[in-house]
C-alpha cells in the first residue's frame, strides 16, 4: 500500500473518482495547467483533459455559482477555493442558493456539489490565508461540512463528499497538508459522512476537536498522560450533521470534556458542542465544559502562534478539568 | 439601423407591422403565445385580489411584461432550461404547467409543489425544465451559465435562459455570469426584462449606460434591444439567440424595452413615485392588446375565441381557488424533509422535541 500526505490522498481521490464517474469535473483558480498551488490537481488535467479539469476566471462567486448550474444539470462538480479567506465572494451562492435549492423546490432539485477549500492558521498567512471559518457553514441547514485530519481520511471523506446528493463544504487543513504521511489504498474507499473518528482511548477527560487541532491535541494527550491523565480525543470528520452518539458515549464515560478549535472563540463550533453535552449529559459533569480556541480577533500575522491553540494551552486546560 | 436601436415588428396597436420583419409562426404557435399572456395577466389580477382580501399572503406581478417571457419561451425548445424571474410564470403555463398548481403554490399547501415553504410566486416546475426561484434574481445568471456549461459538456443541444431585471445588472453576480459565459462560449441567453424600475429606482440611477444590451459587448458577445411589448420583435430576438447558441457560437445579451405597470408586488405603492403620464403612454402599447390586434388583423382571432379563453380561464383560477382553500396545509414532517435527501439525526430530534411540546 502506498504511504501519502494528506494533501497527495486529496489528489489521488480526485483522480480516483473521476476515473469512475465523467460526471466529476474540477475547476476553480490556478487547478489547470498549474495543478492548483498546494499541487492539490497536479496531473488531473494532463490526464482529464481541459473540459473536466480547467482554470476559470478570478471571481469565487463566478466559481460557486457556476457549479451549482453544473450540479443542478446532472455534474458533480468540485470547485476548488484557493483559501478558505477567499470563499465569502461566494458566500451568497453557498448559503442562499446550494443549501437551500432542495428545500425551496420542495425536492425537485438538488445540488450534490463539493467545495474543496484550504483552510487555517500557523503557516504565516496573515489575515487572508490562516482563517477558519467552519462556523459560517455549520449555522446553514442544507449544507454538510467536512474536515479530514489524517491522509486516509482524506480520501475517504473527500469520495463520500463528492457522492454524497447534498452541496459540502470540504475544508482541508493546510498546515497538516505534508506534516503526515501514512498508508493510503489504491483506488476508491469511502468513509462515511456524519461518523466521528476515536483518535486516541483515554478514561479522564475527553477533547472533542477536529482538523489541523486534532494532532494538537493528540500531543498534549500524549504528555498529559505523563501526568498520569488519560485523555482521549474525538475527531468529529464531519461537523455538520455532527455524530452526536459518539460525543456523548465519550463523555459519559470520562465525565470531563472540551473542545478545541481554531477559529475565534464566540460562535465557535466548539460552543455548539459543548451546549450539546450540557443538554445530553451534564449529570456525568464533574467540571466545567472548556472551550480552547483562537482568539476573538482578527487572525494575526506575527503572534500567530499565540492566537492558536498550542500544545501548552490544551494542557492547562486539561490540568483545570483535572483539578476541579 | 444603429447597433443598439430597439427592435420592433408591431407598428402602433399592432394593427399593422413590418412584414419584412415578421417572424413566421404557425396559427396555433400565435394563439398559443396570446393565450399565455391573458391567462397570466387574469391569474394576476385574481392573484392580487386575493392579497387584498387577506386570503394569501402576497402577490408578486407581471402586468405589461407579459410578452416578454412568453414570446421568449415560444422561441425555446421546451426542455431548453429557464432560469426564472418571479414575473415569468407564462413560461411554465406555456409548457403545460396549470393554474391550480400555482395557485396551491400560492396557498402554500399540502398540494404546492414546494411544500409551502416559499412566498407566492416562488414557483419551481422541474417537469417545465423551470427552475426554482429565489427571491433574488441575479444569482441565477452564473448558475445559468453553468448549466449551459454542463450541457455543452454533455452534449445535449440544450441551451439555459436566464431572465432578469435592469436592477439586477449591477450585482455582481451579472458581471460574473457574463463574464464566465462568455470565455466558454456557452449556450445561454440572459433575459433583461428593462422595466425601468429596481422596486422604487428607476434606470438612471442604475446604469450610466446608455443601454443594457451594450454591456454584453464587453464580456465578447453580441448584446440585442428589443421592444419588450412587441411579442413577434421579441420572439425573432430569441429565436436568434437560442439558434445561435446550439449552433456553439456562445452567448447573447437581449434587452426587452418594457414597462412595469403594477407594483413591484403586493407590498408596494408605485404612486410615490411612478409618474402617471408613463402609465398612460405604456398603456397604450399594452402588449396583450397589440397581439389580440395583430392577430384578429391576420384572421386568426377573433371575439368569440376572446371570450371562450377568458371564461375558460376565469373558471380555471375560481375552480383552483376553491381546490386550494379546500386543502390543507402541509404536514408537519415537511418542515424538516428535503433539507437533505435524507432527514438527519438532529433534525429528527428537533421535530420530536416540537412535538412533545404541543402535545
Amino acid at each position: 500500500m502506498p504511504t501519502m500526505t494528506l494533501i497527495q490522498a486529496v489528489t489521488d481521490a480526485l483522480r480516483s473518482e473521476m476515473r469512475e464517474d465523467k460526471d466529476v469535473v474540477v475547476f476553480g483558480e490556478d487547478v489547470g495547467k498549474n495543478g492548483g498551488v498546494f499541487r492539490a490537481t497536479d496531473g488531473l488535467q494532463a490526464e482529464f483533459g481541459e473540459e473536466r479539469v480547467f482554470d476559470t476566471p478570478l471571481a469565487e462567486g463566478g466559481i460557486i455559482g457556476t457549479a451549482i448550474g453544473m450540479a443542478l444539470y446532472g455534474l458533480k462538480p468540485v470547485p476548488e477555493i484557493q483559501f478558505q479567506d477567499f470563499i465569502f465572494p461566494a458566500f451568497d451562492q453557498i448559503v442562499s442558493e446550494a443549501a437551500k435549492i432542495r428545500y425551496r423546490s420542495g425536492g425537485q432539485y438538488t445540488v450534490p456539489m463539493t467545495i474543496r477549500t484550504p483552510y487555517g492558521g500557523g503557516i504565516r498567512g496573515g489575515h487572508y490565508h490562516s482563517q477558519s471559518g467552519e462556523a459560517y457553514f455549520t449555522h446553514t441547514p442544507g449544507l454538510k461540512v467536512v474536515i479530514p485530519s489524517t491522509p486516509y481520511d482524506a480520501k475517504g471523506l473527500l469520495i463520500s463528499s463528492i457522492r454524497d446528493p447534498d452541496p459540502t463544504v470540504f475544508m482541508e487543513p493546510k498546515r497538516v497538508y505534508r506534516a503526515i504521511k501514512e498508508e493510503v489504498p489504491e483506488g476508491s474507499y469511502t468513509v462515511p459522512l456524519g461518523k466521528a473518528r476515536l483518535a486516541r482511548e483515554g478514561q479522564d477527560l475527553s477533547i472533542i476537536t477536529y482538523g489541523a487541532m486534532v494532532h494538537v491535541a493528540l500531543e498534549a494527550a500524549k504528555q498529559a498522560e505523563q501526568e498520569g491523565i488519560s485523555v482521549e480525543v474525538v475527531d468529529l470528520r464531519t461537523l455538520l450533521p455532527y455524530d452526536g452518539d459518539a460525543i456523548l458515549k465519550s463523555v459519559k464515560k470520562t465525565g470531563r470534556a472540551m473542545t478545541v478549535y481554531e477559529a475565534p472563540k464566540i460562535s465557535g463550533f466548539g460552543g455548539e458542542i459543548n451546549a450539546f453535552i450540557a443538554e445530553n449529559a451534564i449529570e456525568y459533569l464533574q467540571a466545567p465544559l472548556y472551550r480552547v480556541a483562537g482568539f476573538d480577533t482578527p487572525f494575526p500575522y506575527t503572534l500567530e502562534h499565540d492566537y492558536m491553540p498550542t500544545t501548552d494551552r490544551i494542557l492547562h486546560f486539561i490540568r483545570k478539568s483535572k483539578a476541579y | 439601423m444603429t447597433k443598439y436601436e430597439i427592435q420592433s415588428v408591431l407598428k402602433g396597436d399592432g394593427s399593422d407591422w413590418d412584414h419584412n420583419r415578421e417572424p413566421h409562426l404557425k396559427d396555433d404557435q400565435l394563439r398559443a403565445i396570446y393565450a399565455t399572456m391573458v391567462r397570466v395577466r387574469m391569474l394576476n389580477e385574481r392573484g392580487m385580489n386575493l392579497q387584498r382580501q387577506g386570503r394569501i399572503g402576497f402577490y408578486i406581478g407581471s402586468e405589461g411584461q407579459e410578452a416578454v417571457h412568453v414570446a421568449s419561451a415560444a422561441a425555446l425548445e421546451p426542455t431548453d432550461w429557464w432560469f426564472p424571474h418571479y414575473r415569468d410564470p407564462g413560461v411554465a403555463l406555456l409548457r403545460g404547467a396549470t393554474i391550480e398548481q400555482m395557485v396551491h403554490q400560492l396557498y402554500g399547501n399540502a398540494k404546492d409543489m414546494t411544500k409551502g415553504r416559499q412566498m407566492p410566486n416562488h414557483f419551481s416546475f422541474k417537469d417545465q425544465s423551470f427552475f426554482s426561484i429565489s427571491s433574488p434574481l441575479t444569482v441565477r445568471v452564473p448558475q445559468a451559465a453553468g448549466a449551459a456549461y454542463a450541457m455543452k459538456y454533455k452534449r445535449t443541444k440544450q441551451i439555459a435562459v436566464s431572465s432578469f431585471g435592469d436592477g439586477s445588472s449591477s450585482e455582481g453576480d451579472f458581471h460574473v455570469g457574463l463574464n464566465f459565459a462568455g470565455v466558454w462560449k456557452a449556450p445561454v441567453v440572459f433575459l433583461l426584462n428593462n422595466n425601468q424600475y429596481a422596486i422604487s429606482v428607476p434606470s438612471s440611477m442604475q446604469t450610466a449606460s446608455e443601454t443594457y444590451a451594450q454591456k454584453a459587448e464587453a464580456y465578447g458577445f453580441e448584446g440585442v434591444r428589443v421592444d419588450g411589448n412587441d411579442p413577434l420583435a421579441i420572439y425573432a430576438a430569441m429565436k436568434m439567440a437560442a439558434d445561435k447558441a446550439r449552433a456553439g457560437k456562445g452567448p447573447t445579451l437581449i434587452e426587452c424595452y418594457t414597462f412595469r405597470m403594477g407594483p413591484h408586488s403586493s407590498s408596494d405603492d408605485p404612486k410615490r413615485y411612478v409618474n402617471p403620464n408613463d402609465l398612460t403612454f405604456w398603456g397604450a402599447k399594452d402588449p396583450i392588446l397589440r397581439m389580440r390586434n395583430y392577430l384578429v388583423k391576420k384572421g386568426v382571432w377573433n371575439d368569440a375565441l376572446e371570450k371562450e379563453l377568458v371564461e375558460r380561464t376565469k373558471d380555471e383560477i375560481q375552480k383552483a381557488i376553491e381546490a386550494a382553500e379546500a386543502t390543507p396545509a402541509p404536514e408537519l414532517r415537511e418542515l424538516v424533509t428535503d433539507v437533505y435527501a435524507e432527514v438527519p439525526w438532529h433534525l429528527e430530534a428537533e421535530l420530536q422535541e416540537l412535538k412533545e411540546s404541543v402535545e
